[in-house]
């Protein structure tokens, strides 16, 4: 209670710090959402044609996402924990439900349409993972032993087969990386995690084996992009020379033409980043990934200021995921990494991707801001 | 918060933690650095180059489209082709005032208000750059009168391009479809570098089955353009690979032929060579022309042909459902002799009515005062209704079912092209299933003559007409005949043949008193059996039309003619060794004989006289 008091007599006070103590959220969390979101204004305005309905609609859904983030700040992480197991498995039912309807639709499926709204269960599935993996690392003693790695490795494969089979390869490497994320911040040997990195690179062959055409096609584009400029290579061919014509200080804002004369396909949405980059040039990139790891900073500090196993595996996986979308995404646009359906976080259009992250910050601020005190 | 602390190393747990912590926000940093470097090499080191690539000499890569494969019939004549037509474009990206400039064409050139709301719809998919239609298919005159003033429209364009075109229109449109401007649900599922540059897909029949084949695949071309987006010089080019031609097994005299002979009337006519399954005809009538839906058919027209009374737009061959009435009485008659319950000589006295067991209701005969004593063969020549109540009693609906069944009825018989209705074989189950009521013998009674439930289409009946010539062995009809790409060429889809092991001697019964429908004294087709070289054997039908729309507005005549039976006949020939097998259906014709027996005969006899030439 001391701290608490000496907290907030160090801050000017204000109406609306207490209003936002009050209601659970983490100020500098927030702010550093805001920034980016008003950021993803700034350069969707300019890279949806300055369409305005366009930026309406996003601000809609940054509404409702942001609502839903405060809702879940309000809850006690302990109640996260005893949910945990229950969220989980009512994730991968509905994920079962998505692909027997897909089979009866027979179309890639990701969404079940509930009548009002189309609900992702995959996305949901990004939350519930790691909440899951740290719920039973946490009900044992760490570091795991080898039991809990192998019950937990099954726990992450699971739902990572089921959304890979949709087929959704991007969403399904965010859902591993999440459940590993926890193993790895759980204190899994360092013999054993590079013994698996390099099983898993030797098993790449095998992977190769099982993936879907147009899966290997966009590795293959990859490596040479030249090779098909007309097909899958346009991406990359084209996002690389918006990004590389942006050059230092960028072409300012409402300036990219490569956007504006639709050279680059998905400008708005996976893609919003060579717009970006070819608005602002490397200024403008440098500052935004400043941004974004500010955001993660905060993130890894409210994880170590966690109070309890599951807080803190849960805080140290959601703030990794984040990361992950972010790296996946750049590296994709940039020509680092395959074309996979991943957006850029907090800016690329679209709601669910938007609803999910800040779901997850709601969760990291109820991990913040709902401490006890402990017998030390 | 009695939680399990106790057991656990807190102080080991928070020192592994924060170890972990430390080092992902370490290797975060790097991998950051790592995306920063890449930043670097794009925006400084590759700037000049990226620069150039975007500026001064842009690169743009513009879509080749293929042309389309043409579509022949079986001695190749063209019924589906591409011809240059003109047709008036915008370049949004070129256009300095769009709303002013809609509004001068409009004036020059007569443009309806539906073709700018369509062409704003349309433009706001493509690309600002790429240029969008306007008006298609401009005649002589109009292309004329833009350009005189061509100048004062930056932007706008005439372009030649290749437009799909049916020359036998009407007469082909239910079996050929047509292609239709690419919709927003086909632009999802169609593949996207294939499609660029293409602005038409297949929207029915072949066109649409085979619309992979007819496709082929884009190229593209690099173009160097000017800061203006003009073009100046191509720098690579990869040749689009043309789509496949296909020839068809339809066979279009001999469809024009079964159009003209429908006459007036509505209905459908489908012929089958009986050993192959090749579909030679395959006829409904009204058809409509499918042109008009190439560059976009106007509100007005199409609501016309949606709500003519004729229904042009419905597929009746395909979609048709008809009760079979008596042509569906050979197949019976087979069932009967094949499940052993009548030999062909058995003889059944009829006196114009039939009545179950006690049962008032009396099930009447076509002939009022009845057929007197007949055997099989009298049974089909005169199409005796009463040997057929009672065979089907005896037979009971299960056997029915069971045995219709394998001709084909009340299944899709796998045509390769979309719509195919597949009928209705009524059953126990179906009953109970559908309308929750037990199955009533009065209702096999009239099954055993095609009425009741049964339902099917020209082409089933054309299907097991086959079967039957072709002494048991089910074919499945098929058009695509052979589909030739630019280096390769496949067959259609043809299926192997699976035999029903029927017994000889009671098919040749059953044909036998065909036969006789045709060229018997007493055969309710004898009319058209008269002076042919070669046997037919057929069965007439008549079908009652139970349901009609009666509006009020209708005048007596008309819904005279509405409520008139509708014609039916099956047929093959020659019988000896069976070529070629015709369903007709003509919707209130009246007498299956008199109306549809000779459109059948007239197939025949054109299809026997041609083949000696193959």
């Amino acid at each position: 209670m001391k701290t608490e008091t000496r907290s907030e007599q160090l801050q000017p006070p204000s109406l609306l710090g207490n209003l936002l103590r009050k209601l659970h959220i983490d100020i500098p969390l927030l702010t550093c959402i805001l920034l980016i979101t008003s950021l993803s204004m700034v350069i969707l305005y300019s890279a949806g044609g300055q369409d305005t309905g366009i930026l309406l609609r996003q601000a809609t859904r940054l509404g409702v996402a942001l609502l839903l983030m405060t809702l879940l700040a309000q809850v006690d992480p302990y109640q996260f924990q005893r949910l945990s197991l229950l969220l989980y498995s009512l994730g991968i039912l509905l994920l079962l439900a998505v692909l027997v309807m897909g089979q009866i639709g027979k179309c890639a499926q990701r969404w079940l349409d509930l009548g009002f709204f189309r609900f992702q269960p995959s996305e949901m599935i990004k939350i519930t993972t790691p909440m899951m993996i740290a719920w039973y690392l946490a009900e044992h003693s760490l570091p795991p032993k080898w039991r809990e790695l192998a019950i937990a490795a099954v726990l992450i494969i699971l739902p990572t087969l089921l959304i890979a089979k949709q087929p959704d390869l991007g969403t399904a490497l965010l859902v591993a990386s999440s459940g590993a994320a926890v193993l790895f911040f759980a204190g899994i040997s360092w013999r054993f995690l590079i013994s698996t990195g390099l099983v898993l690179a030797s098993l790449t062959p095998v992977l190769w084996h099982f993936m879907r055409d147009y899966q290997k096609a966009r590795v293959l584009t990859l490596l040479n992009p030249e090779a098909d400029p007309m097909g899958k290579g346009y991406h990359i061919i084209q996002s690389k020379i918006a990004i590389g014509s942006g050059g230092i200080y960028g072409k300012g804002w409402l300036g990219s033409t490569q956007a504006k004369l639709d050279f680059l396909p998905e400008s708005s949405t996976d893609f919003i980043f060579a717009v970006f980059a070819e608005e602002f040039g490397l200024t403008g990139c440098l500052g935004l990934l400043l941004l974004y790891l500010l955001l993660i900073s905060r993130c890894l500090y409210i994880a170590v200021q966690a109070q309890d196993t599951y807080s803190r595996l849960l805080a140290g996986s959601l703030t990794f995921t984040f990361f992950v979308y972010l790296f996946v995404n750049i590296g994709m646009v940039i020509g680092i990494l395959p074309v996979v359906g991943v957006p850029l976080p907090l800016i690329s259009y679209g709601g669910t991707s938007m609803v999910t992250l800040l779901a997850g910050f709601g969760i990291l601020m109820s991990i913040h801001t709902h401490k006890k005190l402990l017998p030390t | 918060m009695s939680r399990t602390y106790t057991i656990k190393d807190a102080l080991l747990e928070n020192r592994i933690f924060l170890g972990r912590i430390v080092f992902a926000f370490t290797a975060m940093l790097l991998l950051t650095g790592a995306l920063v470097a890449r930043l670097i090499y794009l925006q400084i080191v590759g700037h000049e180059h990226y620069s150039t690539m975007a500026k001064d000499n842009r690169i743009r890569i513009s879509p080749l489209p293929p042309t389309r494969g043409i579509i022949y019939d079986r001695h190749g004549n063209i019924l589906a082709e591409n011809q240059p037509s003109y047709s008036l474009e915008l370049t949004p990206e070129q256009i300095p005032d769009m709303q002013e400039t809609l509004q001068r064409l409009q004036k020059l050139l007569d443009i309806p208000d539906e073709k700018i709301e369509q062409f704003l719809v349309l433009q706001k998919r493509h690309k600002h750059f790429t240029s969008t239609p306007l008006l298609l298919r401009l005649s002589d005159q109009e292309v004329a009168r833009f350009a005189v003033v061509r100048p004062y429209f930056p932007g706008v364009d005439i372009h030649a391009r290749l437009v799909r075109h049916y020359p036998y229109a009407e007469l082909t449109s239910h079996v050929i479809g047509y292609v239709g401007r690419i919709n927003e649900q086909e632009l999802k599922s169609l593949p996207v570098a294939e499609y660029r540059g293409t602005h038409h897909v297949g929207k029915t029949g072949i066109e649409k089955t085979y619309e992979t084949d007819l496709h082929g695949q884009a190229g593209y071309a690099e173009i160097e353009t000017n800061a203006q987006a003009r073009p100046i010089n191509t720098l690579t080019e990869v040749h689009p690979v043309p789509g496949a031609n296909i020839y068809l097994t339809l066979d279009i005299d001999l469809q024009n032929t079964a159009y003209q002979a429908l006459d007036n009337y509505n209905g459908a006519v489908v012929a089958i060579q009986v050993k192959t399954g090749e579909v030679l005809v395959l006829v409904s009538r009204p058809g409509f022309d499918p042109n008009p839906f190439v560059y976009g058919i106007s509100r007005k027209v199409y609501r016309e042909l949606q709500e003519s009374d004729n229904q042009p737009l419905f597929n009746r061959a395909l979609r048709g459902q008809y009760p079979p009435g008596s042509t569906i009485k050979p197949f019976i008659a087979l069932a009967g002799l094949e499940y052993k319950v009548t030999d062909f000589y058995h003889k059944l006295y009829c006196p114009g009515y039939y009545q179950l067991p006690n049962v008032s209701h009396k099930y009447r005969d076509w002939k009022k005062w009845g057929h007197g004593p007949v055997d099989m063969n009298d049974a089909i020549v005169q199409s005796c209704d009463v040997y057929f109540y009672d065979l089907a009693l005896t037979l009971g609906i299960d056997r029915l079912h069971e045995f219709l069944n394998k001709f084909g009825f009340g299944k899709k018989t796998g045509i390769d092209i979309a719509g195919e209705k597949a009928g209705l074989l009524p059953s126990r189950e179906w009953k109970q299933r559908r309308r929750k009521q037990p199955w009533y013998p009065g209702e096999t009674l009239i099954t055993g003559i095609g009425q009741g439930f049964t339902q099917v289409t020209p082409l089933q009946l054309a299907r097991a007409t086959a079967i039957l010539a072709n002494n048991g062995e089910v074919v499945t009809p098929f058009l695509a005949d052979r589909i030739i790409h630019a280096n390769f060429a496949v067959s259609g889809p043809r299926k192997a043949p699976r035999n029903l092991h029927l017994k000889p001697e009671n098919l040749e019964n059953i044909i036998n008193a065909m036969i006789n429908v045709v060229h018997g004294a007493r055969g309710t087709a004898r009319r058209i059996g008269k002076d042919i070289p070669y046997q037919i054997a057929g069965k007439t039908g008549t079908a009652q039309v139970f349901s009609v729309k009666q509006e009020e507005n209708y005048n007596a005549d008309e819904i005279a003619q509405k409520l008139r039976d509708h014609a039916l006949f099956i047929a093959f020939a020659p019988a000896a060794d069976p070529e070629i097998a015709v369903a007709v259906i003509v919707e209130n014709g009246g007498h299956g004989g008199s109306v549809a027996a000779p459109i059948a005969a007239k197939v025949i006899k054109q299809y026997l006289q041609k083949q000696p030439e193959s």
